[in-house]
């Protein structure tokens, strides 16, 4: 069996559990004996992005050595692949990158398949999270995947491309504009009527998640005719349930 | 009919406080918003349409990069190249170190060309010297003449635009602007945008005729043969820079392109990135000064102001690759909220956000962290100036809190150690257990309380992605 | 040492210490097109594009005088073909005229350098039936007649017809602007009636 190696990224190994749990299910369904090397931690995003390039180094320097040895590496995050791939030639010289695949890269450039065998009887809506899109060039591969689940119904986001005003430090930084851009961002969404709203990137779901379950409880019934808002889903978790 | 009184939204917005504070500002103004989020909105769909409709963009894209890098790394000669061109084609050209030397040399051509006033075309260089605020205090007058600069300059406001100065002014309240300041405004003039223009060119035409004076800058300057170009809608600028006997055009030493086929490449990007337009109405192309045809005293200022510390920086360079066609502020979700005036600086929106910090350096530090870096700047920039990346290289620079600094290193001291990750890891999961019930935070201390300002925040999971994985291989 | 040439000095000097050890860019790719495809008619296209901006079009020689229209003076450059001033109109050629008597006419008349297709651009060099810059915009109404040996698909491909360092002036539509929440008008300070004719 082909050997893949999954980094999960550190905002699912604190928060997000479900979603490398799926990622597994997936890969093991495809037929690769997927690899979790305990002694991963961070791609060291947040510390590029910020300004510390010295401590980006140390952890890219550390995904090198925990993650050096294979050949594929498998992460349900458009973000940080796009950090190993753009970001590591210029901070340590490796081309790691090259070897870190976004899951919807793995499954449908390395593995070959858009029908992963799922199911999931529920309105959908996609953002593709800027990241993904723009660094990474997913293009429509996350959609491409979901549109082949059975019994799902994929709804359109309005102003799909906008950024969603996560950005990392940014939310901290410039919480007020981040808030304005999170605000359409949760609007749009909500328009959709959708149960859940599936993005490639768990961070970027925390944000426009935490700012729906916000509206939501502060407008209480009043939110878009008192309806819920979608709920964040990282699509892994989609493709991962069981036809 | 009634007018509203215009009140200068630059006198609203701080222009020296902090980013953060100034969009905040701008943030609570909803008819700003609301223009801004119509003009970007339009002018993205045009430009989209119009790049589209080339089969060769990413071609053009790559080739004017390459270009624009061609130039940096050859501009001592090209600047000695494009000199000689022009002055053996008749014009005289000066050289700036900075804003200060540049607007007294201009100051002086004016002078001895026996007039006290300019006519001007639209210069984002003129701004960044402040050349009509110099011209102000030594008793010259310095007439704006495209419509968005006229606009700004009525209304006493600042521009928030590279190329739409007036973009947070919506019809009715530029109405509101030329009936309250022209002085002769038409009657009864309504703001139907033709009517508005009309009453521009009314207000301006006797003073292109009679000027003697033009101070213009230049979209590209050609080394191979002395050439300047200004690209432009309205004819202003042709009435600039036929009209007048002097002309003063003072010009960024980043403008210079090799040769004049270079414009197949230039004048194809900027029009479709800038207005959406497939070509602008009116391009000029001079070459010093022609007998018989337009300004016989033809000057050309070579600026530097802070370009060669921009040029020093190797990654930081690539922002002197700018031809200012605006398509970065026109699809920035933060410039659309915010503005131009929030930035601080001549230069706003993802470009100034690079350029503002490198061309005055030690201010403006609080720029290149307006960004959410979604990269949408570099996805429309017609030179493919990587803007996220010279963003993340200049906050290396800094300024980094305390707090910030000891957060950051320590979250690199568990992160590079695995045993310290995992105990970090189940030490925030036994944390909070107290709120574990609820589900998600509500409300966090500083500065935390940023992120639960307006978003829940979830909670680490009772069994995380170890547990379960190590329970499986068992 | 004068002022201004110790700034240049300067300003070279700071700008090869910023390049000290830059080296050399690699050479630009040009793999852009420069034509359009053999199937493609010009002419066509630029009909198009030149309505798309607002322009009027009209066909042969005789149509002049249509194009004209309304204009009684109307300045043409001293060397225009003598057979293109058709019409009721009193032509007025270019001798230097000065500034006031331009504003007195009611449009122009003049050829071309060239025409550009793709982006309905048409373009003048000050050469041939062209004439100074000033009598092309200081008149509201620019009539001007294209020769279709000027016709060209792409921009790569007029600017070599070019007089490179004469005055150019590249024109698509009539006068408009963009500075009102960004939609396009025609009409500001340039002509702002704008008639080609193809012969």
């Amino acid at each position: 069996m082909p050997r893949v190696a999954l980094f999960i990224t550190c905002v699912n190994d604190a928060l997000f559990p479900e979603t490398p749990k799926a990622v597994v299910r997936i890969l093991e369904r495809l037929g690769y004996d997927v690899d979790f090397p305990a002694a991963q931690t961070c791609c060291g995003q947040m510390h590029a992005n910020s300004g510390y390039k010295k401590d980006a180094e140390t952890l890219a320097s550390s995904f090198e050595a925990v993650f050096g040895d294979y050949d594929a590496i498998v992460t349900p995050s458009g973000s940080c692949a796009a950090m190993t791939r753009d970001q590591y030639p210029h901070l340590t010289g490796s081309d790691i990158g090259r070897r870190v695949h976004e899951l919807s890269e793995f499954l449908i450039d390395v593995a070959g398949v858009e029908d992963v065998g799922a199911r999931f009887p529920h309105t959908v809506t996609y953002h593709p999270t800027c990241h993904g899109t723009r660094a990474l060039g997913l293009g429509d591969k996350p959609l491409r995947l979901l549109r082949a689940v059975q019994d799902i119904d994929l709804v359109d986001l309005p102003a799909a491309d906008q950024c969603c005003g996560f950005g990392g430090t940014f939310a901290l930084k410039n919480s007020e504009v981040s808030s304005a851009m999170l605000a359409d961002k949760c609007r749009h969404a909500s328009s959709t009527g959708a149960e859940y709203l599936a993005a490639a990137d768990n961070s970027c779901l925390t944000h426009i998640g935490g700012g729906i379950s916000r509206l939501e409880r502060t407008a209480g019934s009043a939110s878009v005719a008192g309806r819920r808002g979608p709920r964040p889903i990282h699509y892994a978790e989609i493709l991962a349930s069981a036809a | 009919m009634s007018t509203h009184e215009i009140v200068p939204a630059a006198s609203l917005i701080p222009a020296d406080a902090p980013f953060p504070k100034a969009a905040k500002v701008a943030l609570g103004m909803p008819q700003l918003r609301k223009n801004l989020a119509h003009a970007t909105g339009t002018i993205r769909a045009k430009r989209a349409n119009v790049a589209g409709e080339l089969d060769d963009w990413e071609a053009l894209r790559d080739a004017a990069a390459a270009i624009k890098a061609d130039v940096q790394h050859r501009l001592p000669e090209l600047a000695i190249e494009f000199e000689r061109n022009a002055i053996a084609a008749g014009a005289q050209v000066h050289w700036a170190r900075d804003a200060k030397e540049a607007n007294e040399i201009a100051a002086r051509i004016v002078r001895d060309a026996g007039a006290e006033e300019v006519v001007k075309v639209k210069s984002m260089a003129t701004q960044e010297i402040e050349l009509n605020e110099h011209f102000e205090a030594v008793g010259l007058k310095a007439y704006e003449t495209d419509l968005a600069e006229l606009i700004v300059q009525l209304a006493e406001d600042k521009p928030s635009h590279i190329l739409v100065p007036a973009i947070h002014y919506n019809r009715t309240q530029i109405r509101d602007i030329f009936d309250q300041k022209m002085g002769d405004a038409p009657t009864g003039l309504t703001d139907e945008p033709a009517a508005l223009a009309e009453a521009a060119r009314l207000h301006l035409r006797r003073r292109f005729l009679s000027a003697k004076v033009a101070v213009s800058g230049a979209n590209f300057a050609v080394a191979e043969t002395g050439s300047l170009v200004v690209v432009e809608s309205e004819g202003n600028g042709r009435m600039c820079l036929t009209m007048p006997e002097t002309l003063i055009s003072i010009v960024g030493i980043e403008k210079l392109l090799p040769s004049f086929a270079d414009l197949e490449v230039f004048m194809q990007l900027l029009p479709r990135s800038s207005t959406g337009e497939r070509m602008n109405p009116y391009t000029s192309v001079w070459t010093g000064a022609r007998e018989g045809d337009g300004p016989k005293d033809v000057h050309v200022i070579l600026l530097d102001n802070g370009r060669t510390g921009v040029l020093a920086d190797e990654v930081g360079r690539q922002a002197l690759s700018c031809i200012r066609c605006s398509a970065c502020l026109n699809v920035c979700p933060v410039y659309e909220r915010t503005g131009g005036h929030a930035y601080g600086h001549v230069y706003p929106g993802p470009i100034g956000a690079i350029l503002a910090p490198q061309l005055e350096p030690g201010r403006h530090d609080d720029l290149p962290y307006a960004s959410s870096l979604c990269g949408a700047c570099y996805e429309v920039c017609p030179v493919k100036i990587d803007i996220p990346e010279v963003l993340v290289h200049l906050r290396q620079r800094g300024p980094h809190q305390a707090g910030e600094q000891a957060a950051m290193g320590a979250a690199r001291a568990v992160m590079a150690r695995p045993a310290l990750w995992r105990a970090a890891l189940r030490a925030a999961r036994f944390g909070s257990m107290p709120w574990r019930r609820k589900g998600f935070l509500r409300r966090l201390p500083w500065p935390g309380s940023r992120w639960t300002v307006s978003r829940d925040l979830p909670l680490p999971p009772k069994e995380d992605f170890r547990d379960w994985w190590k329970e499986r291989q068992r | 040492m004068s002022a201004q040439q110790r700034a240049r000095e300067e300003i070279l000097a700071r700008m090869r210490r910023a390049l000290d050890g830059a080296g050399e860019a690699p050479e630009p790719p040009r793999e852009y097109r420069r034509s359009l495809d053999p199937d493609v008619d010009i002419t066509a296209m630029l009909v198009d594009r030149l309505v798309d901006y607002k322009a009027n079009v009209h066909y042969g020689l005789n149509s002049i005088a249509a194009a004209l229209g309304e204009a009684k003076r109307v300045v043409v450059p001293a060397d225009l073909p003598a057979e293109w001033r058709l019409g009721a109109a009193e032509f007025a050629p270019d001798t230097g005229l000065s500034t006031a008597d331009l504003d007195r006419m009611d449009a122009v008349l003049t050829g071309c350098a060239a025409a550009v297709a793709v982006s309905g651009t048409i373009m003048l060099d000050t050469g041939a039936a062209q004439g100074r810059r000033a009598i092309t915009l200081v008149p509201d109404h620019h009539v001007v007649v294209v020769r279709p040996e000027q016709i060209v698909g792409h921009l790569a491909e007029a600017l070599p017809m070019l007089d490179r360092t004469a005055p150019q002036t590249w024109i698509s539509g009539p006068s408009a602007t963009s500075d009102i929440e960004l939609q396009r008008v025609e009409g500001v300070h340039g002509p702002r009636r704008l008639d080609v004719v193809l012969l």
